[in-house]
């Protein structure tokens, strides 16, 4: 029977693992492992969120006082838009890739990505548009100065005439950004369809993966809308068409749609694989099932399809018609149902479970309650009236920052700090993880809830001198963002030091459930090998007595085994 | 420690033998995603016909239609054409395949001929107002893709005559045609939103 054919699979499979490849210079070189492009994705994305950090420290220096005495307005504009560009294409989308690198393909059992060269060329288009980008601050005329979102006419002025502008090179890295953001996505959406676990149906999936394939759809529905309105927008900057030039018979309104077409589901391509982090780790810390989990499951793609249809609440203050606003309006606030699923299936996992409020934890906590704070606000700036009267102020950057950072950057280094063990094989400081918390939690409340007031009571957003009234939220938001920049430096400690000198981490030192928690750590090249284990139920089953794998003893003996 | 005997029908899976050749998939993906950016151009182009005070540019009320008809005839035959040879790879017959994908490369390249005379006698330019940039970048854009569809059919040409080159399956050509029937629909919309919706 089939017992013998069992026998010889033990034989083969009683070697342990083989020792992961372990040479700093592969993370350097074009490899093909989505382990080390997850690796160069995340670290990257770190300097770049130290750049980013920096340039938003310049901004806030400059508001700590009234009149614009730092740096002459232009020099403002572009700092901000550098700031908002950076943050956005140069850290948190490929802080996401790398997460999503590293995660998707042990978390589904694959050996590797669909597409592992594809992989690596998506992945080494960062650096060259990062470089691109940054060397419009060399050009004359200054980089890109029109705000994240470039809108024309201020966009396509271009006043020095040159070919070669801030604007023209802002252009040019975007688009890049866009090509690697679909290489990414097709990898990742091959992968997930095609090289899960067997076993592993759609509703065996963990939420992480079920969230990355909602947010990789909405990249491939999305991106190529923004990619089409940059590619005009190039056309008007550069070969004098008129597709946005008024004076030409254009439209610049056009604009705006193809930009928030894109642009309001990116930020759900950000947020969803934030909420599948958020959905990994509170189970974990409160040894509690998933509550609903399949609800949590769908809800996610009820965030996809709806984020769609909601781009022109953005769009409420420039002329759009009534019925256009309206229709929007209620769009926008349709999308509040399923983020309430899931922040209601969080708080009822969390809700008397036995809590372990280790660094991981209270990074998901913070942005767990930064989200509700952010949500709110976000339902204030759905409605129309509210919008008309707040938009283009401090308290939109308030709104906005409260779900960038507050919550997507909180979920990004909570997941940091859980996987972290499993992928260098090192455990990290558990208290400079907590001083690193407080600072940034501290640091990001005093930042942005000050700005809700200054916003309310009028200051428009990206001016560089403001009226004296609003000084008191500014000097303390100019505090909270110098605390962040100081919060870098536990963490940067924390991450090179356990890296270096950490203690030895176990296979599973949370006490996890999930494929990734099977294999030892850091896990081998191609993961599981040739022992793929069949799964049986969603990873949530803290406290039942269902199996996750079928024999799941003995993969665990296995991931201990030494090479 | 390990349990043998209690559960002999357990399963262990081989890994990366079994991954090999997605990517069919993938480029089914990316096909759907490429779609995308000309249907943002095909609504920027309505959008904008529709709104737009002047849209021809001036002394120019409308564009020729016969010599672009003639165009979209052959393109859009290309499209059986390529269906044919795909057909006669399946069944072996290599000589076969190789003469009708080659009678669909020039049949492409016709369309790019076609394409550079039109453009050629045009009397306005990109600058030309929105219909003169939306013209150019509508069939340029497309025109990129339909050399770039030629060139990954020489390819494909090239590839068939390598040793045991169909031996993990015939995805590539499978692939390229694809693409070409993906080319072909694209022109389809933009014919009639450009020549035939005047």
């Amino acid at each position: 029977m089939t017992i013998i054919n069992y026998d010889q699979r033990l034989v083969k499979s009683k070697n342990p693992y083989p020792r992961g490849p372990n040479d700093w210079k592969r993370f350097f070189s074009f490899n093909t492992d989505a382990k080390v492009i997850g690796i160069q994705y995340i670290v990257t994305a770190l300097f770049f969120l130290l750049l980013g950090g920096l340039l938003g420290m310049l901004v806030r220096g400059e508001l700590i006082t009234p009149p614009s005495d730092l740096f002459d307005p232009t020099v403002y504009n572009g700092l901000y838009t550098m700031h908002g560009t950076v943050m956005l294409f140069l850290f948190l989308f490929p802080m996401l890739s790398g997460l999503t690198n590293l995660l998707v393909p042990p978390m589904i059992g694959a050996p590797d990505m669909a597409f592992p060269k594809l992989n690596a060329l998506a992945f080494w288009l960062v650096p060259v548009f990062s470089i691109i980008l940054l060397l419009s601050f060399f050009v004359p005329g200054g980089p890109a100065s029109s705000g994240w979102w470039s809108y024309p006419p201020i966009s396509i002025q271009n006043p020095l005439g040159k070919m070669i502008n801030g604007e023209m090179l802002w252009i040019t890295a975007i688009s890049l950004s866009g090509i690697s953001s679909i290489m990414g996505a097709v990898n990742f959406v091959t992968t997930i369809i095609r090289m899960r676990a067997p076993g592993m149906g759609f509703f065996k999936m963990p939420i992480f993966i079920w969230t990355v394939l909602a947010a990789q759809l909405l990249q491939l529905l999305g991106l190529p809308a923004l990619t089409g309105g940059a590619i005009m927008l190039f056309f008007d900057l550069s070969f004098g068409t008129s597709f946005f030039r008024i004076e030409g018979g254009g439209d610049p309104v056009l604009f705006q749609h193809f930009f928030w077409f894109y642009s309001h589901p990116a930020v759900y391509v950000m947020v969803l694989p934030v909420f599948g982090i958020f959905s990994e780790l509170f189970p974990v810390y409160a040894r509690k099932p998933l509550f609903g989990y399949k609800f949590v499951a769908v809800a996610s793609f009820g965030i996809t399809i709806l984020s769609l249809v909601v781009w022109v609440h953005h769009m409420f203050y420039t002329g759009t018609p009534m019925w256009m606003r309206n229709l929007f309006m209620f769009t926008t606030m349709l999308i509040a149902v399923p983020t309430g699923v899931k922040v209601f299936a969080w708080i009822a996992t969390l809700w008397g479970g036995n809590l372990r409020l280790s660094t991981p934890m209270l990074f998901c906590l913070g942005g767990l309650f930064n989200f509700i704070f952010g949500g709110i606000t976000g339902v204030m700036l759905a409605t129309v009236p509210v919008d008309i009267h707040v938009g283009n102020t401090y308290f939109v950057v308030a709104h906005f920052h409260y779900i960038i950072f507050n919550t997507i950057a909180f979920g990004i280094f909570a997941g940091i700090y859980h996987w972290f063990p499993k992928f260098t094989g090192r455990m990290f400081y558990e208290g400079l993880g907590k001083v690193h918390f407080a600072l940034t939690f501290v640091g990001a409340t005093l930042n942005w809830l000050p700005l809700h007031w200054a916003g309310l009571l009028g200051m428009p957003r990206r001016v560089a001198s403001y009226d004296p009234e609003f000084a008191i939220w500014n000097v303390i938001a100019s505090i909270g963002a110098f605390i962040l920049g100081v919060a870098s430096i536990p963490f940067i400690l924390n991450m090179v030091s356990s890296w270096v000198r950490g203690k030895a981490a176990p296979p599973n030192p949370w006490r996890a459930i999930g494929l990734e928690w099977l294999l030892p750590s850091p896990p081998p090249h191609e993961n599981f090998e040739d022992d793929i284990p069949t799964v049986l139920n969603e990873p949530y089953c803290y406290g039942l007595d269902k199996p996750f794998v079928q024999d799941e003893q003995f993969y665990i003996d296995k991931s201990f085994k030494k090479h | 420690m390990l349990s043998e005997n209690k559960n002999p029908t357990i399963n262990h899976n081989p890994g990366h033998v079994k991954h090999d050749g997605h990517n069919m998939t993938g480029f089914i993906i990316f096909l759907c995603s490429e779609s995308i950016i000309f249907f943002a151009f095909f609504v920027g182009y309505g959008i904008l016909k529709v709104t737009a005070p002047v849209w021809y540019p001036e002394g120019i009320d409308g564009i020729a239609v016969k010599e672009p008809l003639i165009n979209t005839v052959i393109l859009v035959s290309s499209s059986f054409v390529i269906y044919f040879a795909e057909k006669s790879l399946h069944k072996k017959n290599l000589w076969g395949f190789r003469s009708i994908w080659f009678i669909t490369m020039l049949m492409g390249s016709y369309f790019v001929y076609g394409q550079y005379i039109e453009w050629s006698e045009l009397s306005f330019s990109l600058q030309s107002g929105v219909f003169g940039g939306m013209f150019y970048l509508l069939t340029g854009f497309h025109g990129l893709h339909v050399i770039t569809g030629i060139l990954l059919m020489g390819l494909m040409l090239y590839r068939s005559f390598l040793p045991n080159n169909y031996q993990r399956g015939e995805m590539g050509v499978e692939s390229v045609s694809l693409f070409w029937h993906f080319v072909d629909v694209i022109w389809i919309i933009l014919f009639v939103l450009i020549y035939l919706w005047q």
